[in-house]
């Protein structure tokens, strides 16, 4: 987020999901999108039966490669080279915008000579994808007159994950795809309200509507609405506290429905990192691995006790509606922190829901003409400054909200840990379609666990013929960091030499393995490449 | 815009619009139970059949498209006639076991047979027979209720892209099934079971858990991934009994296995319903007051003694937009800290 | 090239499928046999040649065996191995004709009647050399409109033609090409419908084994009147012999540059591609078709659009049954005046019939559009075995309806049929007499029609396995009052609402013969009996007490044991322990076994 935020003043979905559907080019990067957001993935589907060309640039042959006019597998971490390869197509054949480019962007040429050196040539040394299928995307993108590009960690879980958004960024802008319907860049967000959580400013450097909380005149808006003195200073990263409280810095820790032990890389040390605080409070619906960490656990409740909203990959905010009680003493985590703050000497009442969003629309413009009643069944897409504005289903129609949107050169950086004769396999991770993240709530459901029962290691026929394993035997897979044993899944997914687990079994949890390594500019940690070694269980 | 009557009423309608979709625009009722207005028309069931005039003929006006002047009329005796025929012949082919069926009251074919007053049935004759159940987890196949509508094949294939079933066999032994009637596997997508008109395809979830009649159905929005997909809960006695998805919504209707079917966590006898404080390495049960009074204590001695950067919060991405702006709202103004973050890098 | 005028001596052996079947390999290699043994000695051998040829038509009497010595044509019947010896023997090398296994006069009056168009060189030439194809005037035509005329003038002469659709439907064929060549497209296709399903039809097989070039050739000329550049003959699997015939006839057109890139450096590219069906008589249907080359299950979907407008992957394609296209070559070589001089004013030209049934001569026939009925009957097909009396003549196959004694001089074309509630159909042609019973030729008909229906639509799937219940509760004895009634009534909503031609043309064998046998539907409701003794379940046999010599023919034959009685005494049937197998009418020397 942090990296399209940098280049065009915002960083979210450039369009809609409906708007999919009339895509004529996409290139999907990163996203195993069928699995991770199977909707999104039937609008792709719908635009493929529509004659749009699908580009899958992924590792694994995942489900939508079935569906794409291309398929480039590039070698795990290398999509900036890629990127860049095609960018120097697309430059060396004037598929360019030169209009968009003059008008509405900074700094094109200092990033046009940084890509001299991306021939196609070079980029296959890199990626490993032929030169011939990086010039045929780059024709499939650049000559298409609604394209756009959807990604997800894939992206950006690297150490240089804010490089390859800026990458993308440069595609869209070199081309002038952005700022009309169904052309973009669009992050897909993994978690039904994580577009929300970074809308309301549960960020470390801004207040709700990504304004900066070390500009003043910012702050003294939000003191004056809350009538207390608010700290000026950038707070803590997620994975900065988890540091922070293993080095003793943080002493306590309030975590609200978040389960970091499976959900953050290197397991081992955030379970120690929570072991080391003196106080955690965790706020959940269910006994997760970290709230069996936690000195008060607090029972809370899911979306179907509550009201509110949710604000979906699109920008869209939608009413979440009570549909049956609370368990037992269990309550609504609104509620609950309301009584604290007021506890804790900060009158903080609201009479119903709604109230919350006059208040985040008086200080934040463009959900100010949202109200519960507007939203209706198919919700409103911020900016939605007035109560009769319509929403706003695709960005930058009439420029960028930082001016012009500036090119950011890129260089190639390989990932941080890479395989060798010790660890010679690339993990990789992510999700599979019928479990959820870290688990809590989808193995509570019986069907979907009598059809995704346990962990399993996907690992292709090759390698697993030269590590002589037969599909379903268990494996120990480790790295420098720890080791988990899972079953094989033999399967034509993997490339060779990379092999990929999902994250959401406690009892493998793929996080013992990865590396806690950090883009520098975002934080993100490398959890899509890291080195590892398979043996078989029992043999050593 | 072409211009045709419906019983003689004018209607004016975009070229390309097919008989039904005008009719249902000037809201003049044709029945069918093989139309869905997001797949390929199919004229399968052939009740939406309507008299034009110049054609000798009925044509079935899900697959004919509006000509000029056209003049149709959609219930002249004869034509409701044959739909009663039509409706006979499934009915004679169909388990009449509405007593026990899960999607009576709810199912178009009951719906039908209700309006056409279809009691007595001229036909009988064999039924089929299938022994065996689809031990899939997810979706009960009852094929002995499949009227080979083609909805499930089609939505499978046009819309998700799975094409797991399909029908086979010619005739009445015509059925509807995944390769070699193997067990269902596939997306589990249930997008067959949403647009399935009889009790055919149902889920194996929604066994005895109430019927529609008893059912309260509240919109909301998935608590999974991203797509922010709307749902719909069934709820009945305090208790989600189902999940769908209305037309309407972004998502068309269209929802994941997690979305359809991962609703029963909800109700999971895991749930934490009770705060709990842990003493010497063990949690024990405790009251609100008592762990909230904990908390006021705790937070604030270190607050104290630490200042308040030494506080970290981690909101969550699955709690609401209300709740995540309260929780930065007590990290910044009460403990008065910027660490809080939720987990949008992962 | 083996010319067959220049040689002194030429055998024909009939090698359809009928010849195959009644042992024509065998008879063709005895005589190969045969004459190589003694042309060493006699010196004749390089003299003779032995062609196979296709279907001549006459298929109740084969192995039909040609032998031309000096000009000078005999033909033989009924031939097996061992009469070739003495063939050779008294013709071939004395001169004399074996005369008391020549053809007889029906043979003649079989051929008399006939006009050849489509099976003109059938049976006369061999289908697996593209010369002898040519040696007769093939290919002409091809080169003839693609180097000489406009696709226009191409159309304008096959509609003056007057050639309707010969697969059933009967729609104008330079229309249907008119239609498809006014349609804009990127590409375009045209088929050629070979999925011939009907039971007991077997015109498009004899046509595509015994010329295939013709119907190439008709393709081709219809592929260049409309812009298409890709063919397909879509053709069950299991015409093996039709598919290999095929397969090497349009090896050699390529070969000779009748088919594939710039043909005859006319610039005009077009290649056939086959396309096996699986024998679903729903294929037939061309939408159905389309889907199935498609690589889709064989469904029908609603029309329109046509496949003129949208066919084959959703170009605009033209759908010609295999006779139409055999047709063409003829129809451009003659002149459309001439095909039009055959026939009646709306159905010109000639129809190929599968006549079969209760008849003498049963074969492939070949009659000029309005001929009568009778003619067909009495005159070519030689009248009914057993000199029995006709009851009716079945046309259309399971789509078609009975045509009753009583209109036997009718016409043959497609108008006169309908108004009779029957149809050309795709040309098959069941005699029936007083020994069939006509509720039991629905029940067949409905059989056929029921099993092969596809389950899209809900009248054909549901409705037409309750018209098959009901008849066989009819032949049962099991029929109701108001039965025909509700066959009349189901029937007729069966005929309005179902989806595509199979379910909408299903009941025609029930209506037509409620329509004119009504009373031997009310003699199995009511009387519980039948009229013909056909149906088993209404039988009873009965020992007629004045012809029993008490032989006991009937109680040795009797499976169940049902028959009892001494020796030279009158025996006795138990009707309770009857099976009513009809064993012992067949084993009585003396008719004494009454059957009703």
């Amino acid at each position: 987020m942090a990296g399209l935020a940098t280049v065009f003043g915002s960083g979210a979905m450039t369009n809609s999901i409906p708007e999919i559907e009339n895509n004529d080019a996409l290139l999907v990067i990163g996203s195993n999108t069928t699995e991770t957001h199977p909707i999104v993935a039937l609008r792709m589907k719908k635009a493929f039966r529509k004659g749009a060309q699908i580009i899958v640039a992924d590792p694994r042959k995942i489900d939508l490669v079935r569906f794409s006019a291309l398929w480039l597998r590039h070698k795990p971490g290398t999509d900036v080279a890629l990127l860049n390869g095609v960018m120097h197509v697309l430059l060396k054949e004037k598929l360019i915008d030169r209009d968009f480019i003059s008008e509405r962007t900074e700094g094109f040429e200092a990033f046009r000579k940084s890509i001299d050196s991306f021939t196609p040539e070079a980029a296959q040394r890199i990626t490993g994808v032929p030169k011939k299928d990086i010039i045929k995307a780059a024709h499939i993108y650049g000559k298409a007159e609604r394209p756009a590009v959807f990604y997800t960690m894939g992206i950006t879980q690297h150490t240089h994950g804010t490089q390859n958004v800026f990458a993308i960024a440069n595609l869209a802008l070199m081309t002038g795809n952005l700022g009309r319907e169904s052309t973009g860049v669009n992050p897909l967000r993994g978690q039904n309200n994580v577009q929300g959580s970074t809308d309301m400013g549960c960020i470390p450097n801004q207040f709700p509507g990504y304004q900066r909380v070390d500009m003043p005149s910012i702050r003294e808006k939000f003191e004056s609405a809350w009538g207390v003195r608010l700290p000026d200073r950038p707070g803590l990263t997620a994975t900065e506290m988890a540091d922070a409280a293993h080095e003793g810095d943080l002493k306590a820790l309030y975590i609200m429905g978040e389960n970091p032990v499976i959900s953050d890389p290197d397991t081992n040390h955030t379970r120690k990192a929570l072991q080391h605080l003196d106080f955690l409070v965790v706020q959940d619906i269910f006994m997760t691995e970290t709230a069996e960490l936690a000195d008060v656990v607090l029972p809370a409740s899911c979306f179907a006790e509550k009201e509110g909203t949710f604000t979906n990959t699109e920008r869209r905010l939608q009413r979440v509606r009570r549909a049956v009680a609370a368990p037992g003493q269990a309550r609504e985590d609104s509620e609950i922190i309301m009584e604290l703050s007021t506890r804790m000497g900060f009158d903080m009442k609201y009479r119903f829901m709604e109230e919350i969003l006059r208040e985040i629309g008086r200080l934040w413009p463009a959900v100010a003409g949202i109200t519960y009643e507007r939203l209706g069944m198919r919700g409103l897409q911020w900016p939605c400054p007035t109560h009769d504005h319509p929403g706003t289903p695709y960005l930058f129609k009439g420029g960028f909200p930082r001016g012009k949107a500036s090119f950011t050169p890129v260089e190639y950086e390989p990932s941080r840990e890479l395989p060798d004769n010790e660890y010679p396999f690339v993990l990789t991770t992510g999700r599979q379609l019928f479990q959820y993240h870290t688990g809590s709530m989808t193995r509570k459901v019986a069907e979907l666990n009598a059809v995704a029962p346990t962990a399993y290691v996907e690992i292709n026929a090759r390698d697993a013929a030269s590590l002589r394993v037969a599909d379903g035997d268990m494996l120990t897979v480790s790295s420098r960091r720890g080791s988990i044993s899972l079953q094989a899944l033999i399967s034509e997914r993997p490339a060779d030499g990379v092999v990929f687990i999902p994250f959401h079994y406690r009892e493998a949890a793929a996080n013992v393995l990865t590396n806690p390594a950090r883009d520098p500019i975002c934080n993100i940690p490398e959890l899509k490449v890291c080195a590892v070694r398979i043996e078989k269980a029992g043999a050593g | 815009m072409i211009h045709l009557t419906i019983n003689g009423l004018p209607v004016s309608v975009p070229e390309g619009t097919t008989i039904l979709d005008a009719a249902r625009s000037a809201d003049i009722p044709i029945p069918t139970l093989c139309h869905h207005p997001k797949l390929t028309p199919y004229g399968g069931c052939r009740l939406c059949i309507v008299e034009v005039k110049g054609i000798n003929r009925p044509v079935t006006s899900c697959t004919t498209p509006v000509a000029a002047d056209m003049e149709v009329a959609t219930t002249t005796p004869a034509i409701e006639g044959m739909r009663k025929t039509i409706l006979e012949l499934i009915l004679s082919d169909h388990p009449n076991d509405c007593m026990v069926c899960e999607k009576a009251g709810d199912c178009a074919l009951q719906e039908l047979a209700y309006f056409y007053g279809v009691r007595e049935n001229r036909f009988d004759g064999e039924r089929r027979c299938y022994a065996g159940k689809d031990r899939n987890p997810f979706i009960d196949r009852d094929m002995e209720k499949c009227i080979l509508c083609g909805k499930c094949v089609r939505v499978c294939e046009e819309v998700q892209g799975v094409g797991a079933i399909d029908i086979a066999y010619r005739g009445f032994n015509a059925k509807i099934c995944p390769p070699f009637e193997k067990d269902l596997s596939c997306e589990f997508c249930g997008q067959c079971v949403s647009v399935c008109p009889t009790g055919a395809l149902t889920g194996k979830a929604w066994t005895q858990r109430g019927r529609q009649k008893d059912i309260k159905e509240v919109d909301t929005i998935c608590p999974y991934c991203g797509c922010g997909c709307g749902i719909t809960l069934h709820v009945r006695r305090n208790e989600i009994v189902r999940v769908s998805s209305r037309e309407e919504t972004i998502n068309e209707g269209w929802l994941c296995p997690k979305g359809r079917f991962g609703y029963t966590f909800v109700n999971s006898p895991e749930r934490l319903h009770v705060p709990l404080i842990k003493e010497k390495g063990v949690f024990r049960e405790a009251g609100w007051d008592e762990a909230m009074s904990l908390i006021v204590s705790k937070l604030g001695k270190i607050k104290k003694k630490y200042g308040p950067d030494a506080i970290g919060g981690l909101a969550s991405a699955r709690c609401t937009n209300e709740e995540n702006y309260l929780f930065q709202k007590f990290m910044r103004a009460v403990i008065g800290t910027n660490n809080i973050d939720h987990c949008a890098r992962l | 090239m083996r010319d067959p005028v220049k040689s002194n001596l030429t055998i024909r052996v009939c090698m359809g499928t009928g010849g195959i079947a009644a042992g024509g390999v065998e008879v063709m290699a005895v005589f190969a046999d045969r004459l190589a043994g003694r042309g060493i000695r006699a010196d004749i051998r390089k003299h003779c040649s032995i062609h196979k040829v296709g279907c001549r038509g006459l298929c109740a009497k084969d192995v039909l065996v040609d032998v031309i010595l000096n000009g000078d044509k005999t033909t033989y019947q009924f031939i097996k191995p061992d009469m070739v010896e003495r063939i050779i023997e008294e013709h071939v090398v004395g001169g004399n004709p074996v005369l008391e296994w020549a053809v007889g006069e029906d043979y003649h009056q079989f051929h008399d009647k006939q006009v050849k168009v489509v099976l003109s060189d059938c049976g006369n030439i061999n289908p697996e050399e593209i010369d002898s194809y040519i040696s007769v005037g093939g290919y002409n035509a091809l080169e003839r409109v693609i180097k000489k005329m406009t696709p226009a003038e191409t159309i304008a002469l096959i509609k003056k033609s007057g050639l309707r659709g010969r697969g059933g439907a009967g729609f104008p064929t330079g229309v249907k090409w008119e239609i498809c060549r006014s349609v804009e497209a990127s590409r375009k296709y045209i088929i050629c419908n070979a999925d011939e399903g009907d039971p007991g039809a077997f015109m498009d097989r004899s046509v595509i084994e015994g010329n295939p070039h013709a119907v190439i050739e008709g393709m081709t000329v219809g592929a260049s009147a409309i812009g298409a550049d890709k063919g397909y003959v879509y053709i069950r699997a299991e015409y093996p012999l039709a598919v290999e015939r095929l397969k090497n006839a349009l090896k050699q057109a390529r070969e000779r540059s009748f088919l594939g890139k710039n043909i005859l450096g006319s610039g005009f590219s077009f290649d056939i591609r086959i396309k096996l069906g699986a024998g679903a008589f729903v294929c037939g249907e061309e939408t159905a078709l389309i889907a199935s080359i498609e690589g889709l299950r064989g469904m029908p979907r609603a029309k329109p659009p046509f496949p003129v407008h949208k066919g084959l992957w959703g170009q605009p394609t033209v759908i010609n049954n295999v006779e139409t296209l055999a047709n063409i070559p003829y129809i451009i070589r003659n002149g459309a005046e001439w095909y039009a001089s055959y026939g009646t004013e709306k159905s010109k030209g000639t129809k190929v019939f599968a006549l079969t049934g209760k008849i003498r001569n049963s074969g492939l026939i070949e009659v000029p559009m309005g001929i009568p009925l009778r003619e067909i009957i009495y005159d070519i097909g030689g009248g009914i075995e057993n000199n029995r009396k006709i009851k009716a003549v079945q046309t259309g196959g399971p789509s078609g309806g009975c045509i009753p004694a009583e209109l036997l001089d009718i016409t043959v074309d497609f108008e006169s049929l309908a108004r009779v509630g029957s149809i050309v159909g795709s040309g098959g042609m069941v005699v029936l007499d007083e020994t069939d019973c006509m509720v039991n030729i629905a029940k067949f008909f409905l059989q056929f029609t029921q099993s092969e229906s596809c389950g899209k639509c809900v009248p054909c799937r549901i409705g037409t396995k309750r018209l098959l219940e009901i008849l066989e509760r009819v032949t049962e004895g099991k029929g109701r009052l108001g039965d025909i009634e509700l066959l009349e009534s189901l029937a007729n909503d069966i005929k309005a609402t179902s989806l595509c031609g199979l379910g909408q043309t299903a009941p025609n064998p029930v209506l037509s013969t409620i329509k004119y046998f009504r009373d031997e539907f009310e003699a199995h409701i009511t009387k519980k009996k039948c009229p013909a003794g056909v149906c088993r379940d209404l039988l009873s046999f009965v020992v007629l007490k004045d012809f029993c010599k008490g032989c006991g023919a009937c109680k040795r034959v009797c499976p169940a044991g049902a028959v009892t009685g001494e020796r030279k005494q009158v025996h006795v049937i138990d009707p309770e322990v009857c099976v009513k197998c009809g064993a012992c009418y067949d084993a009585c020397k003396f008719k004494a076994i009454g059957k009703g």
